[in-house]
């Protein structure tokens, strides 16, 4: 084996590479806007839902939950409350979307309360919701829990508290979505770069040209790989820092933190190129790689867990996620962005990215044709 | 001695043989020319000889290298410039030549003035800083000519140099080929379905037609090797029924085939049968519409090898075409 060789076909893809810059702009452009706009629009805390709250006990209690309604509404503000006279009406505007709960005082509700007969409080809430209905449900919980707890508690309390230490400081959901675009950006280059330019190389003739040479086949997938996965280590820490600079991730310019992202990003680009090569290897239709392209996108990007937790997966998607190498990039870069762990936190991610690109290289160079 | 010698070489495609059993040699600095219409089999055969496509059976020796047991050995002397342009348009020439010459390991101190050398013995000195894609198509082809000198190989491949160039840039290629023959002890091995590309430019000529080799010997051999060395074509107005017959008693004349209205006589002294052919003509009262006289060419001998013209042929290629089976 040459290693002039492989430079040669390195040296070329980089001067394609940075006489132009589409690649590099197309590869940041998705990540980025998603990054934006879906890490902004998902995870938020719920704020200004309305709700409808029908009183129909009109007693000193009732005017004590509503009150209690009214510091929720000027508080955390997850929802204003809007007085409704009749239930039936209410539930008619829950229905049709106007209103996402509806709090109801039953006449009865005063009297049980003095009676200490289970007072109630119903409330009916817009379930095709999840997020909606289950931020309500915990707003609306915390507020019973309130309205339960004694004016004067014993210096002695036998009831069980739970102190809760959060261990990171709040982490906004677009930076948690950050690992997930970066894994994105580098997968678009190992698409772009990997498949899309290969088979059209390869169809334009160029390849022909590289086959005449006495180049040997393990060689030029070397070399096609290399120069895609540089590519991709590009793409990869441009998206890692300008999307760290806009989401806001501290200590960005730490130099061990850079060289550990340097070092996940460099891996997840080999593991990624190599998959690419590897399912381009035998294919001469250029149609194939673009069709391929969004199937490819929703098979690895959201069993990775880098929108949502693995573990709220079901089974069979916990299994996609294991043989993912998107989870294992996803995985370091998360840890390395939002938690600030040292190698103790990749160093398993990076090895199984080693392997999974070992073995994706492996099979390239098997099944790789070196005659026409 | 034998710069190529190809050895009973078959390719099939399933049940399509698209080289079947063709033997021959090149000398060493012999420009030789592979003839015949597109979907002959002259680019399959092409691709075996450059290790591109492996051979059903037989072999070939190019420059002693055995293209089944030393292919590596056979990439090394060989300088292929393919059918299709395999310069990277988003290079520039210089880049183009440079990753080349990489790859086939060229001395870094001899690169870049092998490069410019090279770049100027095919007119693109000028232009070697400019991007590939901005290039006409004469252009691109000069520079895979010299891409495929850049490791200096003792032999050259051209398959079809100036299929798609308009006729100035033929022309530029023709004399570039011929440059190269005179400074250089290059063979060259050309594959072209033009007859006056390869009457102009090769020493030997074989005509492949159905995978098969029809003829092979030097252009002016094979033209003498059919009866009569003009070919007088001419249409006739009123002609009695048995009017060929009377046409094959003219003087000189050797064979009289008829297409269509168009009559060609094969003659051994073609102005001698143009003067019996218009006496005749005369005293029988037919009509004669056009007629010319014109030497022996090569599409005549492919009719006589083939039994039809290279332009028929290469009109009819398409059922023929296997290129797409190993695209």
């Amino acid at each position: 084996m040459k290693v002039y060789r492989i430079w040669a076909l390195i040296e070329r893809d980089m001067r394609k590479f940075f006489r132009s810059p589409a690649l590099m702009m197309a590869s940041m452009v998705f990540p980025l806007v998603q990054l934006i706009v879906l890490g902004y629009a998902f995870g938020g805390k719920i704020k200004g839902a309305t709700i409808a709250f029908v009183d129909q006990d009109h007693s000193v209690e009732s005017r004590r939950v509503r009150e209690m309604l009214n510091g929720i509404e000027a508080g955390p503000q997850t929802f204003r409350v809007v007085d409704y006279d009749s239930l039936p009406r209410a539930l008619d505007d829950l229905k049709a979307g106007f209103v996402r709960g509806v709090i109801q005082l039953p006449y009865d509700f005063s009297r049980r309360f003095y009676q200490h007969d289970r007072p109630r409080i119903a409330f009916s809430e817009d379930n095709t919701d999840q997020v909606m209905a289950s931020a309500l449900l915990e707003r609306i919980q915390q507020m019973v829990d309130d309205l339960n707890s004694p004016a004067v508690t014993s210096r002695l309390d036998s009831q069980v508290q739970l102190n809760t230490v959060e261990v990171y400081p709040y982490i906004e959901y677009a930076k948690y979505l950050l690992a997930g675009s970066t894994a994105m950006a580098i997968f678009i280059v190992a698409m772009i770069g990997g498949g899309i330019t290969f088979i059209d190389d390869k169809s334009r003739g160029l390849h022909e040209g590289y086959l005449l040479t006495p180049i040997h086949k393990t060689e030029l997938v070397l070399g096609l790989i290399g120069a895609g996965a540089i590519k991709g280590l590009f793409a990869g820490m441009a998206l890692t820092i300008i999307g760290g600079l806009l989401v806001g991730i501290p200590r960005l310019w730490d130099p061990v933190r850079l060289f550990y992202l340097t070092l996940v990003v460099l891996v997840a680009s080999i593991a990624m190129i190599s998959f690419m090569f590897l399912a381009m290897v035998r294919v001469d239709d250029p149609l194939v790689p673009r069709a391929i392209f969004g199937v490819l996108n929703t098979l690895l990007f959201f069993p990775s867990g880098a929108i949502s937790p693995i573990e709220g997966f079901p089974r069979w998607l916990r299994w996609l996620s294991v043989v993912d190498p998107f989870t294992y990039t996803v995985h370091a870069l998360r840890n390395l962005t939002i938690k600030s762990t040292g190698i103790e936190g990749i160093y398993r991610d990076v090895i199984i990215l080693s392997c999974f690109a070992a073995v994706m290289i492996g099979c390239s160079i098997a099944l790789f044709k070196r005659q026409l | 001695m034998n710069a190529i010698e190809v050895d009973h070489l078959v390719k099939k495609f399933n049940h399509l043989v698209a080289v079947d059993d063709i033997t021959f040699n090149v000398l060493n600095g012999e420009i030789f020319g592979l003839l015949g219409p597109n979907g002959a089999g002259k680019t399959t055969l092409i691709r075996m000889m450059t290790t591109l496509t492996p051979p059903t059976s037989g072999t070939a020796r190019i420059g002693g290298h055995d293209i089944n047991t030393d292919a590596d050995g056979v990439r090394y002397v060989l300088g292929v410039i393919p059918q299709a342009f395999t310069s990277d348009p988003e290079l520039t020439a210089r880049e183009n030549m440079l990753i080349h010459a990489k790859l086939y390991g060229v001395p870094a101190d001899k690169r870049s003035a092998l490069i410019d050398e090279l770049l100027d013995s095919v007119d693109l000195l000028k232009f070697r800083d400019t991007l590939v894609r901005t290039f006409s198509g004469g252009m691109r082809r000069r520079l895979e000519i010299a891409r495929g000198l850049v490791h200096s190989p003792q032999i050259l491949f051209l398959d079809e140099p100036t299929t798609g160039l308009d006729p100035v840039s033929r022309t530029n290629v023709w004399e570039m080929i011929r440059n190269l023959r005179e400074k250089s002890e290059l063979t060259i091995l050309i594959t072209t379905h033009y007859m006056d590309e390869a009457d102009k430019l090769c020493d030997r000529i074989a005509i492949v037609d159905h995978g098969k080799l029809a003829a092979l010997d030097t252009p002016d051999r094979l033209k003498d090797s059919i009866s009569g060395t003009d070919v007088v074509e001419a249409e006739f107005g009123n002609a009695p029924p048995d009017w060929l017959d009377q046409l094959r008693g003219l003087a000189q004349a050797a064979s009289v085939t008829q297409r269509d209205e168009l009559v060609r006589i094969s003659s051994h002294d073609g102005p001698a049968t143009v003067a019996a052919l218009m006496d005749l003509a005369r005293s029988r009262k037919v009509t004669v519409r056009k007629v010319s006289v014109q030497s022996t060419t090569l599409d005549d001998v492919f009719l006589h090898y083939t039994g039809r013209e290279l332009r028929d042929a290469a009109h009819g290629a398409s059922s023929f075409d296997v290129s797409h089976l190993y695209r």
